[in-house]
């Protein structure tokens, strides 16, 4: 039992270390303006990972991870309100720290579909918005309370998503793949023509109200003042924590195995009891749900929405995301998310070009390491715990 | 060994299945009881995994019925089938090769496990007793097979040699306790020792397991001959002998159509 409990305490290290390093970093990272700086820590950061990798670090990180998944996430929750702390005050930082929370919590739904059951969804950013279009239009006419307000905003992106479960379920492969492009194509199509929900221009979202706190103000603790960002950020980060719980209770669980078993051989499945349809619907279902939630806090968040945000191109970035990150991975989308939200922002000269430099990177990625940059390791079911 | 129990636990009656013009299964009658250990033989292509298929309701019949344990199946899901109590394993396996030693048994242990979506992710409590259960239950049926297999329960199974892949999916059969087991072609790609080696553990779990009946598809007579009750012999989806391994042997028409092949 000691020696059992001592490698455990010495897994934890190497997971630690890495998550404060990455913290300091990306605070490096997001504090500098100067162009050529950022280029020059961009290449610092990949040459570090290179090393770190080829020095057999990572494996020792993944143990970590493996093991002692509860306290390191705990840390990463911790380091990320420090990143959100030290720049309390500047909007742009604490907006950006959102929308990557949020994005990687649209891309765990998902990592849900097509990561776990195998259900390709290249509509992602059409579920996301019709959770931005639903704060936008319940937040204007009904004064239901904002938190069922996020339910509802993924309730409707399930809902709307069951109209695709038809063809989603009938066909097999990349015909499916077919038909959610299609949806995403004709969803921004619906909102340019929909007088009702704003056309091209979009709508205002109102600002969030929470147990009678508006999210509108700026935080001021003692001589302290926080940008009302902040309060979003908070928000975000509990959503995605009970997200990241979801997913991995899930993932850990009979459901989890019934979804790889699915995806990974149908006919072996069925022969061993499985109802296919069943498991595919929830998952999609589920999967479109968290990514309304997200949207619907999105939409909160940006105090506005219009057709642009949705586009198809966005749907392709979740899915970059998932691609790169490690599908079936919730830490690799984590890490996938921070790269490709982050990146484009801090340097510019790659702004308009990050559909091409994104579909190149996720094309390298697949032909030289195709299971992602953080693989998914092989499930266990009570990490450090075993019968 | 042969008919414990005198009631039929699987009759076929003039089952059929057709490929566009090719004829799989032909008429096919047979009655099997429970506890019987039936080897079904003849050449590649004589219909024998088509046989499997028909049963598992992975291709549906062209004409005839299959009633199991008194109920008929003939037009069944394979997860109906499944659970009314067949499994299987595949000629060329089907294994998921990601996933551990443990969850690919899992996979075959569907029926007896807890699949609502609130127990699952809310009460983890009675998930864990329920998985320590399953685990230990899953670790002393491959130790049956071979114990240091045992050990490696949560390592994936791509790593793994091709016996030990074998008796993992024959493991993902029998954790359900299933009152019939379809082996098709278990000890394919297997040298001697290792299909000996494989049918013991077989006979061993059968003789755990009471009134478990095996249908299994072997090529190698010594095998057929040591471990069944009785033979059917395929040719072109129709059967040309049904007996006792010395019964079928000495039968002229089987020593042409298979026997002879060889
Ligand atoms: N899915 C299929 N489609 C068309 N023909 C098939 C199919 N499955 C089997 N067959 C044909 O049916 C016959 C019997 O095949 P099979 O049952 O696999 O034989 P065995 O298992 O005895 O070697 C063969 O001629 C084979 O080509
Ligand atoms: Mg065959």
């Amino acid at each position: 039992m000691t020696g059992k409990s001592k490698t455990s305490v010495a897994s934890i290290l190497p997971g630690a270390v890495t998550l404060v390093l990455a913290t300091v970093y990306l605070i490096v990272l997001l504090r500098v303006e100067n162009q050529a700086t950022i280029l020059a820590l961009l290449g610092v950061g990949i040459a570090a990972v290179v090393m770190a990798n080829w020095l057999g670090w990572f494996a020792s990180v993944g143990q970590s991870f493996g093991e002692r998944e509860g306290p390191l996430g705990l840390l990463a929750v911790g380091l990320a309100v420090v990143v959100a702390g030290y720049f309390h005050g500047d909007h742009f930082v604490l907006l950006l720290l959102c929308t990557v929370l949020l994005y990687t919590l649209a891309t765990l739904g998902l990592n849900l579909q097509f990561g776990f059951a195998g259900v390709l969804n290249f509509a992602g950013a059409s579920f996301f918005g019709i959770g931005a279009y639903t704060a936008a239009v319940l937040n204007e006419h009904t004064s239901i309370p904002h938190l069922f307000v996020l339910l509802i905003g993924g309730g409707m992106a399930a809902l709307i998503g069951s109209l695709l479960l038809l063809p989603v379920l009938r066909t097999r492969g990349h015909y499916a793949a077919v038909v959610t492009i299609a949806f995403a194509l004709l969803f921004k199509t619906f909102l340019e023509v929909n007088d009702l929900l704003g056309g091209p221009q979009g709508l205002q979202v109102k600002s969030m109200v929470l147990f009678g706190w508006s999210f509108n103000n700026n935080i001021e603790i003692g001589s302290l003042e926080l940008s009302f960002y902040f309060a979003y950020f908070i928000a975000s980060v509990l959503l995605l924590v009970g997200a990241f719980i979801l997913v991995r209770r899930l993932e850990r669980s009979w459901i989890g195995l019934n979804l790889d078993a699915l995806r990974l051989d149908e006919t072996a499945a069925q022969c061993f009891g499985l109802n296919i349809v069943r498991w595919k619907v929830t998952a999609f279902l589920l999967g479109n749900f968290l990514i309304g939630v997200a949207g619907t806090l999105q939409g909160f968040v940006t105090g506005f929405v219009q057709p642009n945000s949705y586009t198809f191109a966005d749907s392709l970035i979740f899915v970059s995301i998932l691609l790169l990150g490690g599908i079936g991975n919730p830490w690799g989308v984590a890490v996938a998310t921070i790269i490709v939200v982050i990146v484009p922002e801090k340097l510019q000269v790659i702004q308009e070009y990050r559909f091409l430099l994104f579909s190149s990177l996720v094309i390298m990625v697949l032909l030289f390491r195709p299971d992602g940059l953080l693989p998914r390791s092989v499930r266990n079911y009570f990490p450090g715990w075993r019968p | 060994m042969t008919q414990t129990s005198p009631d039929a636990l699987l009759t076929v009656q003039a089952l059929t299945k057709r490929f566009g013009g090719l004829v799989a299964l032909d008429q096919l009658e047979l009655e099997m009881y429970r506890g019987e250990i039936i080897g079904l033989i003849g050449p590649n292509g004589s219909g024998k995994t088509t046989f499997f298929n028909v049963i598992t309701g992975l291709y549906g019949a062209d004409g005839g019925n299959v009633r199991f344990g008194g109920a008929d199946i003939t037009r069944s899901t394979p997860q109906a089938v499944y659970h009314a109590g067949i499994s299987r394993t595949f000629q060329r396996s089907r294994l998921s090769l990601p996933l551990s030693i443990f969850d690919n048994i899992m996979i075959g242990n569907h029926k007896r496990l807890s699949q609502g979506v609130w127990f699952n992710i809310m009460r983890r409590g009675a998930f864990r007793a329920e998985f320590a259960a399953s685990f230990e239950e899953a670790r002393a049926l491959v130790e049956v097979f071979d114990a240091p297999l045992a050990d490696r329960m949560l390592e994936p199974v791509g790593g793994l040699p091709m016996i030990d892949r074998r008796r993992i999916e024959i493991c993902r059969a029998l954790i359900s306790r299933p009152k019939l087991l379809l082996l098709d072609e278990p000890s394919a790609g297997m040298t001697h020792d290792e299909t000996k080696q494989l049918m013991d553990d077989i006979l061993e779990i059968r003789d755990r397991i009471q009134e478990l009946s095996i249908v299994i598809v072997e090529h190698e007579m010594g095998v057929i001959e040591r471990i069944t009750d009785r033979c059917i012999v395929l040719n072109f989806g129709r059967k040309i002998a049904d007996g006792t391994f010395a019964m079928i042997a000495a039968d002229k028409q089987v020593q042409e159509a298979y026997l002879g092949l060889q």
